[in-house]
């Protein structure tokens, strides 16, 4: 990318000094270096969480292994679950969205584009002070939802859990101001002639899922501040022992949970919905149909928390009520899934990497919402709670589904971004190793679960089959690093060397592809009309215009 | 006590929930296999190659929504259905029945006492064979889960929120026990041994429990026995019959009856109880039971006192 073209335009309107290299993207306010710095900031936390998830599959390789230490063992899985989560997947979601969106709705930035420096770089602050915890006395070791009351005072003994809670905060703090500044971009800087109707659905998703952020966020930064007040100001909110409620927390974290696991796979599915009609040729399957099942989604995601509190004992009608909502919220996803399927039928499939990644998003994602719809089948929940079917279950919903939808997305968008492809042939390697790698390391776990064993364990006991099991999956964690290393490779190679993109180098639609790659500071020189759901088509065959083709087939 | 347990039910309330959840693995396998084949159809006969025809433009067809959003619905309701009736068997509503059994969970073992016969123990759930038992779930501490995944469903203990929950077994034999929600550092070494009895057998071993050890008067054992009441060991733990009455750490009273150690940490031989008593981190790293730099002598001898509580 071209530096100086880009920091001699953040002279220009904005009345910002000139700045050069490192300071032009510190000082940045350009949601285009903003997105990427998000993007980089979000790789450096995958490969730190990844590490953390390499020592935690090497303890586990053999049974009664002393590798690690049981408290380490615990600060290990619980800033794994922590990093993927608030620093990586969520970020990385952000960055991408960040970047292509105001592109994507013909806009020139974002409407609050300090509001989206600030919350790039509070964020990034959240995460710094979440691993100052390791030197500080010990890191957070008691898991990513830090049940209480092991996370108060009296069962923690060191700092790891104050600085989780401070850390996330400001985390939340910058998530939040980020869906506000998405909302109000979408709403208010969309070309005009870009209805409502004629969004692209990844702007559609962006904007449904900034309304849940928007919800969802304040209740865990209360919840947080909270905690805080236990631990430091020793009130005892969370403590039974002097008449607090364990359980309060339980559902504070959950009202919250729950809707950001949908948090982190809204945006994913919005990816989706653009990689999968560009490389098969056609517009989505049932546009109205994905859309508004996205906004069945983020509606009955908060009604569904407690099914994460099956266990607890919370009497059979709230089971039965939360057990229902959360089999209803099956429907709005399976219809999604459906609809990406058919998408692929009568197209014409280019299989490049990104679509690669896109369709076993859909294979992956499946099989983690049926395992999930397992969950919320109440009595099979009783057994399966807490055990490695349920971690299966999540790395199948947010690797399977989060990470490899990110993959595509950022197969699909590097060249946007960096003017080059990311190399097709190293692509296919990396595909296929994070593919075998990924199934490999989790699919098995299923099974460990249904055999009995529990998650969180530093190590278990030498019973038949489970050596085995667990060796396979540390194995297959293997061959994943080497996947990240092979895509880290493609990334420093492609981005110096890599075949120029051109502006439009996958026959894309949305606006971002009308312009340079990467786009000029102010994005579009001049933004070409829109008149459906799919300009660049519409340009490209103005004989077959998508509104007039289906206001034909509708006669 | 090993293979794929959440699938071999070992009682009615297990077997209710082993059934729907082969239905629900049934279910998903159905879908799993459509959705599969419908991506690799596609894949094989879109593939952009030479000579493949272009790309058709179909904007959706309501009658295929329709159909996705019908389908799954039936198949979720009839889950739905099969759900209440497993839950009334899984888990059936009290009417008025007192519980038999209490289990606590403490970081990181069991505590077990019998309500009605006044039995302590640990670690070591006993229950009679054939009907149903009733236990109270409780915690000390943080929140534990008792789950033994053959008889039953699991069930969190939460402090300051005691829960019950039935188990049966219709087989006698062993079977394991596990602390499921993460409880700290030894989480991992929270585990239970579920002995299923004949209701004679299970009674002749709760009158068994009832006694009294005899303090032993001569010997190593005698000499256990005082270190045992003279150290530090009485600030924790109790022994029926001696000034021992501390509920911190288990009930010792019939200690040597017992077949494994630290809550499934070892099994309960001399060789391992000396070993625990003198270095506890080396087969439990972590515990809560201290390590109290005993020499080999007192070591000895509190093994020796210990094998005679039976």
């Amino acid at each position: 990318m071209s530096d100086a073209a880009l920091t001699d335009r953040i002279a220009g309107p904005a009345g910002e000094a000139a700045h050069r290299g490192l300071l032009s993207w510190v000082a940045s306010v350009d949601h285009k270096q903003i997105g990427i710095m998000y993007l980089l900031s979000g790789l450096v936390f995958f490969l730190i969480g990844g590490l953390e998830a390499m020592l935690i599959r090497v303890q586990l390789a053999i049974p009664n292994n002393h590798f690690l230490s049981p408290d380490m063992f615990d600060q290990l899985f619980t800033m794994h679950g922590t990093t993927m989560i608030f620093l990586v997947v969520m970020p990385v979601l952000t960055g991408l969205t960040i970047y292509v969106m105001p592109l994507m709705i013909g806009a020139r930035d974002v409407a609050f584009p300090r509001l989206n420096a600030m919350s790039f770089w509070i964020q990034l602050f959240g995460g710094i002070l979440l691993y100052f915890s390791f030197l500080a006395g010990g890191a957070p070791n008691d898991g990513w939802f830090s049940y209480a009351p092991l996370s108060e005072p009296a069962f923690s003994f060191n700092n790891g859990l104050s600085y989780w809670a401070l850390g996330l905060a400001c985390v939340g703090i910058g998530t939040l101001a980020g869906s506000i500044n998405m909302i109000v971009t979408i709403v208010t800087l969309r070309v005009k002639s870009l209805t409502i109707r004629r969004l692209p659905l990844f702007v559609w998703m962006t904007l449904v899922n900034s309304f849940l952020m928007l919800m969802a966020l304040p209740i865990i930064n209360a919840t947080f501040v909270t905690l805080l007040i236990d631990r430091l100001l020793n009130a005892h909110i969370f403590a039974p022992a002097f008449g607090g409620s364990a359980l309060l927390w339980q559902h504070y974290f959950w009202s919250f949970g729950h809707p950001e696991v949908y948090i982190m796979i809204l945006p994913a599915f919005a990816i989706i919905s653009e990689v999968i009609p560009v490389f098969s040729g056609k517009p989505i399957y049932g546009y109205e149909f994905v859309a508004a099942s996205t906004v069945a989604i983020a509606l009955l995601s908060f009604t569904v928390w407690a099914h994460h509190m099956f266990a607890v004992g919370m009497g059979h009608v709230f089971d039965l009520f939360f057990g229902f909502m959360s089999m209803t919220i099956a429907v709005p996803t399976g219809i999604k899934i459906f609809n990406w399927s058919a998408t692929l039928y009568h197209g014409r499939i280019r299989l490049t990497t990104s679509m690669l990644f896109g369709i076993a998003f859909i294979v992956m994602f499946t099989i983690g919402g049926l395992s999930g719809v397992s969950f919320a089948v109440v009595p099979v929940d009783w057994q399966l709670t807490d055990t490695y079917y349920l971690v299966a279950h999540i790395h199948y919903v947010l690797f399977g589904g989060s990470i490899f939808a990110i993959l595509a997305g950022i197969y699909y968008w590097f060249p946007k971004m960096s003017g080059r492809l990311l190399d097709e042939h190293l692509g296919k390697w990396h595909f296929w190793l994070t593919f075998i790698g990924f199934n490999l390391t989790f699919f098995l776990q299923h099974l460990l679960g249904m055999m009995g064993m529990r998650r969180r364990v530093f190590t278990y006991p030498n019973l038949p089959g489970w050596m085995i099991l667990n060796l396979i999956s540390t194995i297959g964690a293997f061959v994943l690093l080497a996947s990240v290393l092979v895509f880290l490779w493609n990334i420093i190679v492609s981005r110096r060397h890599g075949q120029v993109a051109g502006d439009n180098p996958w026959d894309g639609w949305t606006l971002e592809w009308a312009t340079s790659s990467p786009p000029p500071p102010e994005n579009f020189a001049l933004v070409p009309p829109v008149g459906g759901r799919r300009p660049l088509w519409d340009m490209k065959h103005p004989d077959r215009r998508d509104e007039a083709v289906a206001a034909a087939g509708a006669r | 006590m090993t293979g794929v347990l959440t699938l071999q039910p070992f009682s009615p309330e297990a077997s209710s929930i082993a059934h729907l959840f082969i239905a629900v693995l049934f279910v998903m396998l159905a879908i799993f296999l459509l959705v599969s084949t419908i991506v690799i159809v596609a894949l094989v006969r879109y593939r952009d190659r030479e000579g493949a025809p272009e790309a058709r433009q179909e904007f959706g067809s309501k009658r295929l929504e329709v159909a996705w959003t019908v389908g799954p619905i039936v198949i979720l309701a009839l889950l739905f259905g099969f759900m209440i009736h497993t839950i009334q068997v899984a888990d059936p509503p009290l009417s008025g029945e007192k519980p038999e059994i209490r289990v606590v969970g403490h970081q990181w073992w069991w505590e077990i006492d019998y309500l009605q016969s006044g039995v302590v123990t640990a670690n070591e759930l006993h229950i009679p064979t054939g009907r149903p038992i009733l236990i109270d779930i409780e915690a000390a501490d943080v929140i534990h889960d008792f789950w033994v995944p053959e008889l039953g469903r699991k069930i969190d203990a939460v402090p300051g929120h005691p829960n019950h929950v039935w188990i049966s077994a219709s087989k006698a034999g062993d079977y394991v026990g596990e602390c499921a929600e993460f409880c700290g550092d030894e989480h991992a070494w929270m585990r239970m041994l579920v002995v299923a009895q004949a209701p004679a057998a299970f009674d002749s071993w709760q009158q068994e429990q009832l006694k009294v050890p005899a303090v032993p008067s001569a010997g190593e054992a005698a000499k256990g026995a005082k270190l045992f009441s003279d150290q530090t060991c009485v600030n924790c733990h109790a022994v029926t019959g001696t000034v021992a009455n501390q509920r911190i750490g288990p009930d010792l009273t019939h200690l040597a009856d017992r077949r494994i150690l630290a809550a499934g940490a070892a099994e309960n031989t001399p060789a391992n109880l000396f070993r625990w008593l003198k270095d506890p981190n080396s087969i439990k790293p972590q515990t809560h039971m201290p390590n109290f730099q005993l020499t080999d002598d007192q070591a000895h001898a509190l093994v020796a006192y210990m094998e005679t509580l039976r």
